[in-house]
């Protein structure tokens, strides 16, 4: 490709650019200089970490914020923000693990509804921002309560569990060593990336978020992309829920509780500005493998759990500290 | 009372002011006039503290003033009441007439009834009366206006600035105004008044100062004037030939776009037009008279209370500035910054931004190469200057940013362009370019609507001019008659016609 394409990144005045001049001004450039520092920080603390095993080990675990944090990175670049994915990904696993345990009906019936259930409630909160002009944040806040309300509802609290064994090939199976759920979150990280850098859509995204008025009045169906991106929110969502529940092999109406804040943080980690318009989805991976890292790292070194969400939250910090005048 | 004697003012090297008197007397109503940017609003920023001369003086009562900033002048005995009101709009009309001066009691806690009772007494005095315990969101636009001038009197002001007070109301609330304004010039308050509405002056006003382009033209009392000779002394003798030559008119044009019916505001004037292909349709009016709202309207943007609209003969309804497009009518809006252009995006990006359907590879996919090669015909179609399409547009000029957005139509099967501004910000050499494009455009059958402020760029560019005031269109001409009086005269004295 001899121009570029990442519309996330800063244009170039310049047609040929070095790979080095290229990589500081991209916005990748910190998220990847803090998963390296942070990977090398965890290699000298524990000689555990710089494994095979623990590398996948770690790719495992972060696939389902992963994965819910690809449907925010849609919504964040348009200016929005979801609130509600941690908990339509308990309802849609819970109700996928009814059908198939209480209804006895066929699994894949089971499975397309959870993608029913995370499509529905997404398209519910586009149309209410889109079309009825209220806060993101305020209408997802909502349908996090109504959506965790009705996994209880629906479950009376406690998990379901009886699944097929079939279903736990999403959660813990391997094609040769590498976990499916990885495999899985890399395809939705690759759709994604051709969605936003390929697609006309993915060009309105981020213009929605860079000046949604000048996209409107040139002619962009702004309420559509938006219903759109909450549609995808909700999409990866109900494919969180899949590979979650196939982890737990029980629908688990209380999993999930704030996994959207880690989705959010990892995005924001990623380098996506939280206002909209620039940010690139592998970024979002980055960000999310860093906050893995983390995790395993500090579990690895023993810290009390307390104690590394307090480090958790001082290196968020810390990261949009230092990313906030660079451009 | 209050007199300005040769005020300049320079904003770094650009000098606004040159050379400006103003004197107002105890218990007269002056009248300030000029067109959209003679510099009105600047002078009364300095009378009002808020910005210092650069040179001149300022005398109240044969004394030297030099206010630091707005206190001083509230100190002085002025008074202002700015276009944009500075109320908020959640307290009371007693809250905000002591907001920062409330007067409280032994104990440091407000006095309300204190307060009530000074309020009460003044709104008595301008014979006003108004809900004092709601907020003042709730209160009309005449009616937080008579807050702001009682907070301005609360103040004890002597000298009264009301910078276009009747640009939002309604001829009865009007009336209640101009006695408000009779009751206080026999108490002796000296009055400034701004207005574009030469009826009104007639009607209020003791003497006149008119303004031009930062130059004092000279003061009058009222009853030597007539209108016609206010609109001279405003609009002067000025010759522009940055014009490209305007073709010869065609009466056989085909109309592409006609508005039938379309109404602002609920009780406001409905206005109709034609735009022919081929032609400049100019837009003239003075700021806030409707013209930005009106083709707003058309596209979907602005909730006008009826907007009725043929395309090509047949009835449309554009909800969306999408439709327009489907319809082929686009719009490079007021300000290029907030609704023009993504900032953030190249110039590719920003060009090609409607236009997707042109380049696709496989359905889905952008065809990147074509995409590069469309950007850069329409780059050079409108002549932009970059290093190239990848460039960002926040590095460009105004007069490129501008030729950015309008080279995102051109791409297009468009008809109908509408600029609204199109050179606002821009240097002169980049407003003839801009001029040469608008004309290029007509020979190729597109047809323009140009909304402008700047009576020479109207009178240079349209074929016919719709003049706008108070939220319709009041006349429109053609041909010979497309002179500065004629506009100026429709836009501040033509007859509005308020439908139910």
């Amino acid at each position: 490709m001899s121009h570029d394409a990442n519309i996330g990144a800063p244009a170039k005045g310049r047609a040929r650019q070095s790979a080095l001049d290229w990589l500081f001004h991209s916005p990748l450039a910190l998220p990847l200089v803090g998963l390296i520092v942070v990977s090398i920080l965890m290699a000298f603390a524990s000689d555990n970490f710089f494994t095979v095993n623990n590398i996948l080990n770690v790719l495992r675990q972060v696939s389902v914020v992963g994965i819910l944090a690809v449907g925010m990175t849609f919504v964040i670049l348009t200016g929005g923000i979801d609130l509600s994915v941690g908990a339509v990904m308990a309802l849609a696993g819970t109700i996928a693990a009814g059908l198939m345990v209480n209804m006895g009906l066929h699994g894949g019936i089971g499975l397309l509804a959870a993608v029913g259930v995370g499509v529905g409630l997404g398209l519910f909160n586009g149309a209410l921002v889109a079309w009825g002009k209220m806060p993101a944040i305020i209408v997802t806040l909502a349908t996090m309560g109504i959506a965790r309300g009705l996994g209880l509802i629906y479950s009376g609290g406690y998990p379901i569990s009886g699944l097929p064994g079939w279903v736990s090939w999403f959660g813990v199976g391997r094609v040769g060593i590498v976990p499916v759920p990885v495999i899985i979150m890399v395809v939705v990280y690759a759709l994604a990336w051709v969605l936003l850098q390929r697609t006309a859509f993915g060009r309105h995204v981020y213009a929605i978020g860079g000046n949604e008025t000048a996209a409107r009045l040139s002619g962009v169906r702004t309420r559509l992309v938006k219903l759109a991106v909450f549609g995808i929110s909700g999409l990866t969502a109900s494919i969180a829920a899949i590979v979650l529940t196939g982890r737990l092999m029980s629908g688990q109406p209380n999993a999930g509780v704030g996994f959207e804040l880690d989705a959010i943080a990892a995005v924001v980690l990623g380098g996506t500005a939280i206002a909209g318009g620039r940010g690139l989805i592998l970024g979002t991976l980055i960000g999310a493998v860093l906050l893995g890292i983390l995790n395993n790292g500090l579990n690895l070194m023993g810290i009390n759990p307390y104690m590394q969400d307090v480090i958790k939250g001082l290196i968020i910090l810390l990261a949009i500290y230092i990313g906030r005048e660079w451009r | 009372m209050l007199a300005l004697k040769d005020i300049r003012k320079s904003f770094g090297p650009i000098e606004v002011l040159h050379g400006v008197d103003l004197e107002v007397r105890a218990g007269e109503v002056h009248a300030l006039l000029g067109e959209n940017g003679a510099g009105k609003s600047t002078l009364m920023k300095i009378v009002s503290g808020i910005i210092q001369p650069s040179a001149g003086t300022i005398t109240i009562d044969g004394k030297d003033r030099r206010f630091a900033n707005y206190d001083e002048a509230i100190a002085a005995g002025v008074g202002i009441v700015f276009q944009e009101f500075s109320l908020i709009p959640y307290l009371t009309a007693v809250e905000n007439m002591f907001l920062a001066r409330e007067i409280t009691n032994a104990f440091g806690l407000l006095d309300r009834r204190a307060m009530r009772r000074r309020a009460e007494e003044i709104l008595k005095k301008l014979e006003v009366d108004l809900p004092l315990d709601v907020p003042i969101a709730r209160l009309s636009v005449a009616e937080q206006q008579f807050v702001e001038i009682a907070k301005a009197l609360s103040l004890d002001a002597r000298i009264l600035v009301l910078d276009e007070p009747t640009a939002t109301l309604t001829p009865s609330e009007t009336e209640h105004l101009f006695k408000v304004m009779r009751e206080l010039r026999a108490a002796g308050v000296a009055i400034v008044f701004i207005s574009h509405h030469l009826d009104e002056i007639f009607e209020i006003c003791d003497r006149i100062t008119v303004l031009r382009d930062g130059e004092y033209v000279g003061s009058t009392p009222v009853a030597d004037v007539t209108t016609d000779q206010l609109v001279e002394m405003m609009v002067g003798r000025r010759i522009e030939n940055s014009f490209p030559p305007k073709p010869d008119s065609d009466p056989a044009a085909p109309v592409v776009l006609e508005v039938t019916e379309l109404q602002l505001r609920r009780g406001g004037p409905v206005s109709s037009f034609q735009l022919r292909a081929g032609e400049i349709l100019g837009f003239a009016g003075l700021v806030g008279s409707g013209r930005t709202e009106t083709v707003l309207s058309m596209l979907g943007e602005y909730p006008a209370s009826r907007c009725k609209l043929r395309v090509d003969g047949t009835e449309r309804r554009l909800r969306d500035p999408a439709d327009g497009l489907m319809h082929g009518i686009g719009l490079l809006p007021e300000s290029r910054k907030e609704q023009g252009l993504i900032t953030s995006f190249s110039i590719l990006q920003n060009v090609s931004l409607n236009n997707y359907g042109k380049y696709r590879r496989g359905h889905w996919f952008i065809d990147f190469k074509k995409e590069r090669a469309c950007t850069e015909t329409a780059m050079d179609q409108v002549r932009v200057k970059a290093q190239g399409p990848a460039a960002r547009v926040d590095t460009l000029s105004g007069g490129n940013q501008q030729k950015v957005v309008i080279a995102r139509w051109l791409n297009h099967q468009m008809r109908v362009l509408i600029f609204d501004e199109p050179t606002r910000g821009i240097d002169v050499g980049a407003k003839a370019e801009i001029y040469q494009l608008m004309r290029d455009f007509t020979a190729q059958g597109f047809a323009i609507i140009m909304i402008s402020s700047e009576l020479p760029e109207v009178i240079g560019m349209a074929d016919r001019v719709c003049v706008f005031r108070s939220g319709g269109i009041v006349a429109t001409v053609e041909g010979a008659a497309i002179t500065s009086e004629e506009i100026m005269t429709h836009a501040t004295t033509g007859k509005v016609h308020h439908v139910a």
